[in-house]
């Protein structure tokens, strides 16, 4: 509804929008895209107005109707709420790394794993430092970048206190401190 | 080798920075990684060890050829760009132009091109206490860029900048350097501005944790 605020739109122009806008998101599908006009029309959010025939398929035009424009200001208006959930594959991996492995292990991993946030992240500010980059382009890209940085963040927070904890196992206490 | 003391700062380095590469160089405070960037520069000599600048060995100059090299072959930027606060914006960037030996008139307008690179020729009569922080560090990085140096020497040069005051840097920084063909050392703690190098190296309590190919 947000990309029909702008003005009417068939599908396929949906589509090629959304990706163009949203460049770190998962490309829609061609599926996805009339699933969820079909929904909307149902519930008179969205109309289709004309069909247009240029060399290939019927394509269905479609806008925004009334109530999908308060239904979209009420959804701008509202607070999303954070995640109560924030685990994904990678902290699990390498919680369990760092618990079963050895340190070196442990290291050699978030190593690795450094090295291939750190590649993606050099894509994404290529990408947002290039003069001709779209706004969009450009905030898709920071948020990324600080999704990407705050995985590395944790990572090496994790490596510190593996490398903490090992140390205070593996080193025996200062006599002074051991008698108080 | 490079000690504080009985306590070694650095151990065990070795690496090569290639002609017009952008290297990063991270690691937590403390790790040795800003004085890798002053044995680099020649700002101090490793105990043991040596650092090589072309078919030269730095280490093993004296102060007063390695303070020359600093001034023709090296630019150096701190996290507070360090300008003089009496002199204007194109008087700081002129200065090692005029220690060099150049005339006043030619290097004020070296000075004044290298300003317009970085986008602040019209600063070039401000004292430094009337730009904010991030006309500031550009106009250093000018400074430091007007010798044409081989190696820029870069010691978190944003740190002390908002976000997109950074990004302004160091977009400028990169695009500069990429057009000279100046080699650049990144030092930084922040994986966003290391993420404008070719590659990095992290350091890790004195030592070479991990080099990582862009």
């Amino acid at each position: 509804m947000g990309l029909l605020s702008t003005g009417e739109r068939h599908g396929y122009e949906l589509k090629k929008d959304h990706d163009a806008r949203f460049p770190a998101a998962r490309p829609l599908a061609f599926g996805q895209i009339y699933a969820t006009l079909e929904r909307l029309q149902k519930k008179g959010h969205v109309e289709s107005l004309d069909v247009e025939r240029v060399d290939g398929p019927d394509r269905t035009v479609y806008g925004l109707t009334e109530a999908g424009r308060v239904e979209l200001d009420g959804w701008l208006s509202e607070v999303e709420s954070p995640s109560p959930y924030v685990a994904n594959p990678l902290a699990t991996k390498a919680t369990i790394a760092l618990l079963v492995a050895d340190e070196a292990t442990a290291m050699d991993y978030l190593r690795r794993q450094r090295e291939a946030h750190l590649v993606r992240m050099r894509e994404y500010t290529r990408l947002k430092t290039d003069p001709n980059a779209a706004i969009a382009e450009v905030l898709g890209a920071d948020y990324a970048i600080a999704h990407l940085d705050a995985d590395l963040r944790w990572l090496d927070t994790a490596l510190d206190r593996i490398s903490a904890l090992n140390r205070s196992l593996t080193t025996p206490p200062d006599r002074d401190q051991a008698d108080q | 080798m490079y000690s504080y003391g009985n306590t070694a700062a650095l151990r065990g380095v070795n690496m090569r920075l290639e002609n017009g590469e952008i290297l990063a160089v991270t690691g937590p405070s403390g790790s040795g990684k800003s004085t890798l960037m002053m044995c680099l520069a020649g700002l101090v000599v490793p105990d043991a060890g040596d650092v090589h600048f072309g078919n030269r060995i730095i280490s093993a100059e004296n102060e007063a050829v390695r303070s020359r090299l600093r001034r023709t072959d090296f630019g150096i930027l701190f996290q507070f760009g360090q300008l003089v606060p009496e002199l204007t914006a194109a008087e700081n960037v002129a200065l090692p132009l005029l220690l060099a030996g150049v005339k006043r008139a030619s290097a004020v307008s070296a000075a004044t091109t290298w300003l317009d690179r970085f986008g602040v020729a019209d600063l070039a009569g401000s004292r430094p206490p009337e730009m904010s922080g991030g006309q500031g560090q550009r106009v250093a990085v000018a400074r430091a860029m007007v010798t044409e140096p081989s190696v820029l020497f870069a010691d978190e040069p944003t740190g002390a900048l908002d976000a997109l005051s950074g990004e302004q840097v160091m977009t400028q920084m990169v695009r500069v350097a990429r057009e000279a063909g100046t080699s650049v050392v990144l030092i930084t703690h922040d994986a966003t501005i290391a993420a404008y190098g070719d590659r990095e190296i992290v350091v890790r309590d004195g030592m070479i944790d991990g080099a990582h190919d862009g």
